[in-house]
């Protein structure tokens, strides 16, 4: 399931809810991704995602799609919040379940690493210095290259 | 008219982000627009910068990619991550 919202949400709802949904897979990993109370800046007193419906879902769905292909995963899950956020803040949940945890562990690594470079986002960081657009970070890319060498099984 | 989007920090720049214009005749592919605009919402070459891109009706082009009055034209600087 992939879902943008511009509602909080609770990452522990979510987990029970995959986990439901994912019964007699051998292997479940979650990932959660917090609004970070600390950038350059300064102290962090909001962040503000903005997405392109249907361009973003369109492609974390092809994202998906390829973990999918990649890996024998039996359930997928992303939930990515939009709008308006605090510090702490829950801003992006990924889950992925497979008969074995390798699968598991790097699909959900990999629909990160896309997440972090590709997704169709863009994230306003308001701090004491200011408003300021942010761009990847040059190690994100870097994790996310990691994927393009020979496919895994 | 065409519906015209503006992210990011483009969003910044150009008021209001979200807005239906009627394209002149002679503005025909997203060069052209890129330019026209550019120059209407004084963006000092940001709408012109090769790192933003265009989608027409949510689908990412390549320039000079043809346009028409009943398009939603996106321009997207470089993605910020989730």
């Amino acid at each position: 399931m992939i879902r943008l919202t511009d509602t909080p949400f609770d990452p522990g709802d979510e987990l029970t809810r995959f986990t439901a949904t994912a019964a007699g897979s051998g292997a479940i990993v979650s990932f959660t991704g917090l609004v970070r109370g600390q950038s350059k800046g300064g102290a962090v007193q909001s962040l503000f995602l903005q997405a392109y419906s249907p361009l973003t879902e369109r492609g974390i769905a092809q994202a998906a799609e390829e973990a999918r292909t990649r890996w024998a995963l039996t359930g997928l899950s992303i939930l990515h919040r939009t709008g308006k956020m605090a510090p702490e803040d829950a801003i992006v949940f990924v889950a992925t379940a497979a008969p074995h945890r390798r699968s598991a562990f790097e699909a959900a690594d990999f629909l990160m690493d896309y997440l972090k470079t590709q997704a169709v986002f863009w994230k306003k960081e308001v701090t004491e210095a200011g408003d300021q657009w942010i761009e990847p970070r040059p190690e994100d890319y870097t994790d996310a290259a990691r994927w393009a060498g020979p496919q895994e099984s | 008219m065409a519906q015209l989007l503006f992210f990011g920090r483009l969003a910044d720049l150009v008021d209001p982000p979200s807005q239906a214009v009627q394209l002149p005749g002679d503005i025909q592919d997203t060069l052209a627009l890129r330019a026209w605009l550019d120059t209407r919402h004084a963006t000092g070459g940001a709408l012109q910068e090769k790192t933003v891109r265009i989608a027409i009706n949510s689908e990412i082009v390549v320039d000079p990619a043809p346009i028409t009055n009943a398009d939603e034209i996106a321009f997207m600087p470089p993605v910020g991550g989730g």
